[in-house]
C-alpha cells in the first residue's frame, strides 16, 4: 500500500494559498526529503499529512486512510520544529508519559534515550538541556512505539556533525525495516541522503521524485543546483 | 476503555510531576486562600457576626477564582508550547486530556479545601449552624469548578494576556451580582434573573444556607447538585471544544 497520496492538496490561510494543488505519492520503506526554503509551506504540508490542518482542496491519504483519521494516531510520529515538550519534566518522565501513549515499554524507553544519546541526561529537567538535546527529546518522543510512518520537521538543525551523521543512518535503518520517513529541511545538503524527493516552493510543489531522476533531468550534481535550475525553468515558463 | 483509563491517569501523574518540580506554585495554590481569609478575620476582629457570614461565602470564592487562573495558565502553556498538537496527533481522547487535568486539580483543590477551612474552622473558630463537612465539600466542588470553567475558556484563549483578562472578564461579573454583595431578592430583577445563569450564584447560596441552617436545607442540597452539575457540562463541553485541526 501506498504510504501517502496527496491529490491536489489546497490550504490557505487568510485568503492566500499556502499549499497550491500539491500532488505527489510516497512509497513504504523510504527516505522522503521535503526541501523548500523557509515559507514554502513544509510545516503546513506536514501538518496536514499528521491530521491537525485543515484542508481547504484535495484529498490527503496515508496508509490508505484520510489524514487525520482516528486509526492512523497510533501510526505516525510527529516532530515539530519548536521541541514539543514538557520542559518542567525530565528527560525520562517526558518519555514516560508519552509512552502510555504510544503504548511503549520502559526497557523502549531506554533504548531510545541510548540512541538519541540521552542516557546521561535522562533525569535531567528538559528546560536546564540546550536546544540541540531538546530537539533530541522531542525527537525520542516521535520513536516510541516504533510508529510506521514519522514525520520530521527540520529534526537535526543545530545538532552536533557526528550526531546529524548518526541520526541520518538511523533513519536509513527505519526505512530499511519498512518505515516511512518524511524529513523537512532547507538545508540542501540534507536532501542528498534522501532517496524520493519533493522540492516545494511558494506552495507549490516543483519535483516529486528520486534524487536520480531530479539530477538527471537537470543535469547538474547537486540538489542545491538542481533546485535552482527548476526555479529558473519555471520562472520562464 | 482500559487504555483511555491509563491514558488520563498518566496525564494527571505528568501534570503532577509538572508541579512537584514548582514548588513555589503548590505552596501559593494552598497559601493564598489561608492568606486572604486571615486578612478577612483580622479586618472584621471586632465584628465576629460578620466575620462568621462572610467567611463560608468566600472560602467557596477565592479557591474557585485561584484553580480558574491556574488551569487556564497551563492549559495555555501546553496549546503554545505545541505539546497540546502532539498530544492530538496520538491516540489521546479530548475527555482523557480534560479527565486527566481535573484529577490532578481535584487533588491539589482537595488539600486547599482542607487547609482552608480548617483554619476557618479551628483556628478562627468558625461559628456555623450546618454541618462542617457540608460546607468543606461545597468549598472543594467550588475549586473544581474553577478548575473545570479554566478549562474551558482557555481552548477560546489565543494569548496569555487574553487568558489572564478572563478572569475579570470572567469571573468578576459572577462574583459581584453572586448573592454577596446584595441579596439576590433587592437586586433589579434583570440582574437577578441572570444571576441564576451562573453557578457561583448556587455555590455561595449553599455556603450561606449552611452557616445559618442546623439542617442541610433541601436549598443547600440542590445548590450542591446545580453546582456538580455545572462541573460535568464544564468538562464535557471542554472536550467538544478542544479541536485537533487548526
Amino acid at each position: 500500500m501506498t504510504a501517502i497520496v496527496a491529490e491536489k492538496v489546497t490550504v490557505r490561510k487568510a485568503k492566500k494559498a499556502v499549499l497550491q494543488d500539491v500532488s505527489f505519492a510516497i512509497q513504504p520503506g523510504t527516505v522522503t526529503g521535503l526541501i523548500g526554503p523557509s515559507g514554502s509551506g513544509k510545516t503546513t504540508l506536514m501538518r496536514s499529512i499528521v491530521g491537525v490542518q485543515k484542508i481547504h482542496g484535495g484529498t490527503l491519504e496515508v496508509f490508505g486512510q484520510p489524514a487525520g483519521s482516528k486509526m492512523l494516531r497510533s501510526k505516525l510520529g510527529y516532530v515539530t520544529q519548536s521541541p514539543a515538550i514538557y520542559l518542567d519534566l525530565t528527560v525520562r518522565q517526558n518519555l514516560a508519559y508519552f509512552a502510555v501513549l504510544a503504548r511503549a515499554s520502559n526497557k523502549q524507553i531506554d533504548e531510545i534515550l541510548a540512541v538519541v544519546r540521552l542516557t546521561d541526561q535522562k533525569n535531567q529537567l528538559a528546560q536546564t538541556l540546550s536546544g540541540g538535546q531538546q530537539a533530541r527529546v522531542s525527537l525520542a518522543i516521535a520513536l516510541l512505539g516504533d510508529p510506521d510512518l514519522l514525520v520530521l520537521d527540520e529534526p537535526t538543525v543545530g545538532l552536533d556533525p557526528l550526531l546529524r551523521e548518526e541520526l541520518w543512518s538511523l533513519f536509513a535503518d527505519l526505512a530499511a525495516k519498512g518505515k516511512t520517513l518524511l524529513i523537512s529541511s532547507h538545508v540542501m545538503d540534507e536532501a542528498e541522503r534522501c532517496n524520493q524527493l519533493l522540492l516545494l516552493r511558494e506552495g507549490r510543489l516543483l519535483w516529486s521524485d528520486s534524487r536520480e531522476a531530479l539530477l538527471k533531468k537537470t543535469a547538474t550534481s547537486s540538489v542545491g543546483d538542481a533546485f535552482l535550475k527548476m526555479v529558473k525553468g519555471g520562472e520562464k515558463s | 476503555m482500559m487504555y483511555h483509563l491509563r491514558i488520563t491517569f498518566a496525564t494527571a501523574t505528568r501534570i503532577l510531576h509538572q508541579l512537584s518540580h514548582d514548588h513555589r506554585t503548590v505552596a501559593l495554590i494552598f497559601l493564598v486562600p489561608c492568606l486572604l481569609l486571615s486578612i478577612l478575620w483580622w479586618l472584621f476582629e471586632d465584628s465576629r457576626a460578620t466575620f462568621d457570614h462572610l467567611a463560608p461565602a468566600l472560602l467557596g470564592v477565592f479557591p474557585f477564582v485561584l484553580m480558574f487562573i491556574i488551569t487556564s495558565i497551563t492549559t495555555l502553556r501546553e496549546r503554545i508550547g505545541g505539546t497540546m498538537e502532539r498530544l492530538m496527533t496520538a491516540p489521546m481522547g479530548k475527555l482523557d486530556f480534560m479527565l486527566g487535568y481535573m484529577i490532578a486539580f481535584g487533588l491539589l483543590a482537595i488539600v486547599q479545601a482542607l487547609l482552608a477551612s480548617s483554619l476557618l474552622l479551628y483556628v478562627f473558630d468558625l461559628d456555623i449552624a450546618g454541618p462542617d463537612w457540608f460546607m468543606v465539600s461545597v468549598a472543594l466542588c467550588d475549586a473544581l469548578l474553577g478548575t473545570a470553567l479554566g478549562l474551558l475558556v482557555s481552548a477560546f484563549a489565543r494569548s496569555e494576556f487574553q487568558a489572564v483578562q478572563f478572569m475579570p472578564a470572567f469571573v468578576l461579573p459572577q462574583f459581584l451580582i453572586s448573592g454577596l454583595l446584595m441579596p439576590l431578592d433587592k437586586m433589579p430583577e434583570l440582574l437577578e434573573t441572570i444571576a441564576y445563569f451562573f453557578p457561583l450564584t448556587y455555590a455561595i447560596d449553599a455556603l450561606n444556607e449552611v452557616a445559618l441552617h442546623a439542617d442541610l436545607t433541601d436549598n443547600a442540597w440542590r445548590d450542591l447538585w446545580v453546582v456538580v452539575g455545572c462541573i460535568v457540562v464544564a468538562v464535557l463541553l471542554g472536550a467538544l471544544t478542544l479541536r485537533r485541526k487548526s
